[in-house]
């Protein structure tokens, strides 16, 4: 379970973002948080992948508390989250091939063709691994960002907005195999998103966002949204 | 059924429809590569009317973008054009892919056809407020107008826009905002064929509704338009046309509540059936590379139907209004067809 008690954060001196989020987590379930561009949303993801440290509150891993975030983060704690991300362009080296990309989250003492494994999970055909970013399309990028976050065999998928970009037939796939990957309870995923039909066809249960903060005790210096 | 259907103001039912602005025949687009040709857009067919929005849809890299870079001869140099696109002016056609640049440039861009580009606020100038470079673009574009400022003032609210909000520079706009500061510039110089690549890609829902409410507000004053976008949702909210693409042809092509109502090529299906509301079904397989097209149907790896199914087919009309690319031709479903309309 992946559990976060109030969770405030923010950037700089700058206001709370997070005013206090409690939500969790568990293998098996697909959880959907929905809500406006510029909400928040993607520092809940944030904060959750251990990629920005929180001003207040408490963050659980199977029952160990986090207490150290980004680099400082112990890698066995930082290998059970896996983030997807909204960009894969941005998500990914323009220089290395997609299998180089595939393989980028693999544990050294991974078997060897794991990742040509992972890319097959994904639906990237052999020909697509030989080629750079800017030879693929979006939905193929991102299939590529996906099997390189399964690498790490993660416990826990945060999907920040991960179909944004894509046209319809790739987001559907992509959100296919997520629902996959959790189906057999041993991973859970939490989705961000703003298209309420896209989390109502996908998430055992969906989120919104005011829903979030109204359970938060309001500080006088938090934001309204 | 009563065939009535809601009325265009600019094309009323029973009136003859007006002449298209824009019309392309057979336009084809080649990239030569140093070992390889890419088949960006293979004898797209179609025709912008005012009163109309065309829409365009189709998978990432299926040659969409490219199509609408053509009309504008905004192409890099290793671009091959065949086929005519004809831009009606007060001067008599002109075709666009023989035309100088400097006709393009001195009479076409921003003036006739207005561009709306894929990503809003990095088409802006981060330094300078909109304002400055609305009221620059009319200088360059119309330079009769003489109140620029108030011109400005108007064209902001025409789309939406808070006056207000031209004094802001890029960076304190959001991402709706600036969506609507770069429609601003691309109505300054009162074009009659706006050209909107996925102009919505990254904003939410609403902002996306926005956008296109816009866009079709801009048709139903009697501007052409044409949108390409993946977003199958915004193009069943504002089309009143749709032209499906895919592996650079047209496959099917018609009124856009026909097809989303009976869709008949198997692409289109698929490609509906694929969205969240209608079952969130993906494709199986990717879509084919554009340098190494299969000869016959490009579809077919993908199709349901492909056993029994050899033909290479061409876009040819079903009805008077629809057309469809597929070898397995089939006849709208007995859905009363709208009364007779030239094919869009």
């Amino acid at each position: 379970m992946l559990t976060a008690t109030g969770l405030v954060a923010g950037y700089r001196r700058g206001p709370d973002v997070l005013p206090g989020i409690s939500i969790s987590l568990a293998p098996g379930r697909v959880i959907g948080v929905q809500g406006p561009s510029g909400c928040g949303k993607s520092t809940l993801i944030r904060v959750l992948a251990l990629l920005h440290p929180p001003r207040a509150g408490r963050l659980e891993l199977d029952g160990d508390p986090v207490h150290r975030f980004r680099h400082a983060a112990p890698a066995a704690q930082r290998r059970r989250v896996g983030v997807i991300f909204q960009h894969p362009r941005a998500a990914a080296d323009p220089r290395h091939t997609l299998r180089r990309i595939v393989a980028a989250h693999l544990p050294a003492d991974a078997p060897a063709g794991e990742a040509d494994r992972l890319s097959d999970l994904v639906g990237l055909t052999p020909d697509l691994l030989d080629r750079r970013p800017h030879e693929v399309s979006d939905g193929q990028l991102q299939r590529a960002c996906l099997a390189r976050t399964l690498g790490s065999d993660p416990r826990y998928l945060l999907c920040d907005e991960m179909t944004a970009m894509l046209d319809a037939s790739s987001a559907a796939t992509l959100v296919h195999l997520i629902r996959t990957q959790t189906d057999e309870g041993r991973r859970g995923a939490l989705l961000v998103s703003h298209d309420p039909a896209l989390l109502d066809a996908t998430c055992d249960d969906v989120i919104h966002w005011n829903d979030l903060t109204a359970a938060a005790p309001r500080s006088p210096g938090t934001p309204t949204i | 059924m009563n065939p009535a259907n809601p009325v265009n103001p600019a094309n009323p039912a029973g009136a003859t429809p007006p002449p298209p602005l824009l019309r392309a025949e057979r336009l084809s687009v080649r990239f030569r590569l140093r070992d390889s040709i890419v088949q960006a857009v293979t004898d797209a067919s179609f025709e912008l009317r005012p009163g109309r929005l065309l829409t365009l849809v189709g998978e990432s890299g299926c040659g969409k973008s490219v199509l609408a870079a053509a009309l504008l001869g905004l192409l890099p140099g290793n671009a091959e054009i065949r086929g005519a696109v004809r831009l009606d002016t007060p001067d008599g056609p002109l075709e666009l892919t023989t035309a100088p640049e400097r006709t393009l440039a001195r009479r076409v861009r921003g003036r006739k056809v207005a561009l709306v580009p894929q990503s809003a606020a990095t088409a802006l100038t981060p330094v300078r407020t909109v304002r400055a470079q609305l009221t620059e673009t009319l200088r360059a574009l119309r330079p009769d107008v003489d109140d620029r400022d108030r011109e400005a003032d108007r064209l902001a609210e025409t789309v939406g826009l808070a006056p207000a909000a031209l004094d802001r520079y890029p960076h304190e706009l959001s991402g709706g905002m600036a969506q609507r500061a770069v429609l601003t510039l691309a109505l300054a110089g009162d074009p009659d064929v706006i050209l909107a690549d996925e102009p919505t890609s990254g904003l939410d829902r609403p902002l996306v509704d926005h956008t296109m409410d816009a866009l079709r507000a801009l048709a139903d004053d009697g501007r052409a338009i044409l949108l390409i976008t993946h977003d199958i949702a915004a193009a069943e909210r504002a089309a009143t046309d749709l032209a499906v693409m895919y592996a650079s042809r047209i496959v099917e092509q018609g009124p856009a509540g026909d097809m989303f109502a009976d869709p008949l090529h198997p692409y289109t299906r698929a490609l509906l059936d694929a969205t969240p509301g209608r079952g969130f079904r993906p494709l199986p397989g990717h879509p084919p590379n554009l340098s190494a097209l299969p000869s016959g149907c490009a579809f077919r790896a993908r199709c349901p139907e492909r056993e029994t199914c050899t033909d290479d087919p061409a876009l040819a009309p079903v009805t008077p209004r629809r057309s469809l690319a597929c070898a397995r031709p089939r006849v709208p479903a007995a859905r009363a067809e709208e009364p007779a309309e030239d094919a869009c």
